[in-house]
């Protein structure tokens, strides 16, 4: 299948060959982005590429690695194994989007003060993974946390310390 | 990746006529594998039928006493899914053993049927593979084959289904429920995968444009004692090298009805009836249960960096039926 993807016109969107771009609305940390996408552009590309929000990371770009996870109606997925057009009007939250203006989220505080990290480039996964645990309620022990947690590759081994982080956030909102 | 052109439908109908109106179109449910080969160039398609917001996401209670699981509930949806705990916690177990809990949000039941094989030669374009490419060859075979298959080879192909859930569904006799430009049919589940044969680059016996619309479980007594055990590189996040769906019906410590799917030794979940059958009536005891495991592997073959699978999956077997007896 060869055509120019650059050229096709905006007002003839259903000409023959296959269209250039399509009109995406993504909703992302609770602004409306109107894109107009190649139905090929993955989600993580339309949010770093596209869209400029680069705590989103890349790593393996095949769903083995978690530096990619955002929320996506409050469920964590891997945004390079989904494409952007197949999420148009979903609520998507990245690193960008936890914190509480200024405030920080509780797990970018206790990322911070238990050392969760070296390069830091599996941390926005990492913390947007936590929270999509937290949200399904099923991690009760560090053992289900180590499980539950293991979408999300450390290429530092950090991941005693990040264990800690998400335990001690876990057992703070237990006891709100 | 190739350029395609993309359409989300909201009707079954539409997604089958949607489908069919293209040369080389695909359905898109997850794409957790699907946008994966397509980066790969192993898949390339040139439309993609999104059937995300077709009505197929439900899990209800069967009239029979079963389950029907929707094609587009997601793995995660029926792992997590109450009925599912209570009356198929094997496959709860089988599905949690399976990729990340990322994956797990994204992926649907009816694409991990479809889920094609992790050889490592399939995946590389570079290299002859009769799945991907008919007639190029088998690069696995005299190849490194770690993660190949033991049992259904053929000399053509010696890959093996990767899914961990299909294992569980092969061993409760699950049922598959189909629609598309032939109309509506039921597959049993022995009969959905195939054996490589002289086709290896056909996976399963589901014609091009048919939509898998929902799995049926029959009503199951395998509520106490089970166990999926999965053996792997790795504890978590990565492949079955071998892993086991166990269940056993007991009477005292007889048998009354037993349950053996394998995974990870095949190009499908491999089951044996005939297997399970002549423990029917005996003690379960961990001299049938390895008399068991010799039996359905008796004809087991390696391929060099494989053939330590044959043992592995011997003392899986016994191992798994022992935890399948503690439970209660
Ligand atoms: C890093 C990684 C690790 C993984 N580890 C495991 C593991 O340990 N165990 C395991 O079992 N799986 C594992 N998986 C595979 C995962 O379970 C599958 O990719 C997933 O189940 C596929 O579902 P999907 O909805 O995303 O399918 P898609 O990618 O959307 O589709 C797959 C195929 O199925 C077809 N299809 C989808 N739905 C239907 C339908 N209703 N009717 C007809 N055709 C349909 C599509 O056309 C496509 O060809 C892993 C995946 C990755 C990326
Ligand atoms: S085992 Fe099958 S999938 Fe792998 S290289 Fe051989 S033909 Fe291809
Ligand atoms: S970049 Fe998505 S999982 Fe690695
Ligand atoms: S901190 Fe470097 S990869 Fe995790």
């Amino acid at each position: 299948m060869k055509q120019e993807t650059s050229t096709l016109e905006i007002d003839d969107p259903f000409s023959n060959t296959l269209p250039a771009y399509t009109l995406v609305n993504l909703r992302i940390n609770g602004q409306t982005h109107k894109l107009r996408l190649q139905p090929w552009v993955s989600l993580l590309d339309a949010i770093r590429e596209y869209i400029g929000l680069t705590g989103t990371k890349k790593g393996c770009d095949h769903g083995q690695c978690g530096a990619c996870t955002v929320l996506v109606d409050g469920k964590r997925i891997n945004s390079c194994l989904t494409l952007a057009i197949m999420k148009d009007g979903a609520e998507i939250t990245t690193i960008e989007g936890l914190a509480d203006g200024e405030a920080n989220h509780p797990l970018q505080d206790a990322f911070i003060e238990h050392d969760a990290f070296q390069c830091g480039y599996c941390t926005p996964g990492q913390i947007c993974s936590a929270v999509g645990m937290f949200n399904e309620g099923r991690a009760h022990t560090l053992e289900d946390v180590k499980e539950l947690m293991s979408g999300n590759i450390c290429r530092c081994g950090a991941y005693t310390n990040i264990n800690a982080a998400i335990m001690e956030v876990k057992a703070k909102l237990e006891n709100e | 990746m190739n350029n395609f052109s993309y359409n989300k439908v909201t009707e079954v109908a539409e997604a089958v006529a949607d489908l069919t109106g293209h040369t080389n179109a695909r359905f898109i449910a997850g794409g957790t594998n699907l946008l994966d080969l397509m980066k790969e160039n192993v898949a390339k398609p040139d439309h993609l039928t999104d059937i995300n917001k077709l009505a197929l996401a439900g899990i209800e209670a069967t009239e029979d006493g079963g389950l029907s699981l929707g094609a587009l509930a997601t793995n995660a949806d029926t792992a997590w899914n109450e009925l599912v705990e209570q009356k198929y916690p094997l496959l709860s177990q089988a599905i949690l053993a399976g990729a990340s809990p990322q994956l797990r949000n994204m992926a649907t039941n009816g694409g991990n049927l479809f889920q094609r094989t992790r050889c490592y030669y399939f995946y590389d374009t570079a290299t002859a593979c009769n799945k991907r490419e008919p007639g190029s060859g088998c690069s696995a075979i005299n190849g490194i084959n770690r993660i190949h298959a033991i049992l259904g080879t053929s000399e053509h192909c010696i890959a093996t289904h990767p899914s961990d859930m299909c294992v569980a569904l092969a061993a409760l006799n699950a049922k598959v429920n189909v629609t598309g430009p032939y109309g509506d049919r039921v597959i049993e589940f022995r009969d959905f995968h195939r054996l490589p044969g002289d086709t290896p680059h056909l996976d399963n016996n589901v014609q091009d444009g048919e939509l898998v619309t929902s799995i049926d479980l029959p009503p199951s007594n395998f509520t106490q004692h089970f166990h999926y055990l999965k053996v792997r590189e790795r504890q978590s996040y990565a492949f079955a090298l071998v892993s086991v769906a166990a269940a056993l019906e007991l009477d005292g410590n007889v048998i009354k009805d037993i349950r053996l799917a394998l995974g990870g030794v095949a190009h499908k979940p491999w089951r044996d009836r005939s297997c399970e059958e002549a423990f029917i009536g005996q003690e379960a005891t961990e001299a049938n249960f390895r008399a068991l495991a010799e039996k359905i592997l008796a004809d087991a073959k390696g391929y060099g960096s494989n053939t330590f699978k044959i043992d592995l999956a011997k003392r899986a077997i016994v191992r798994a039926f022992s935890e399948a007896l503690k439970n209660n």
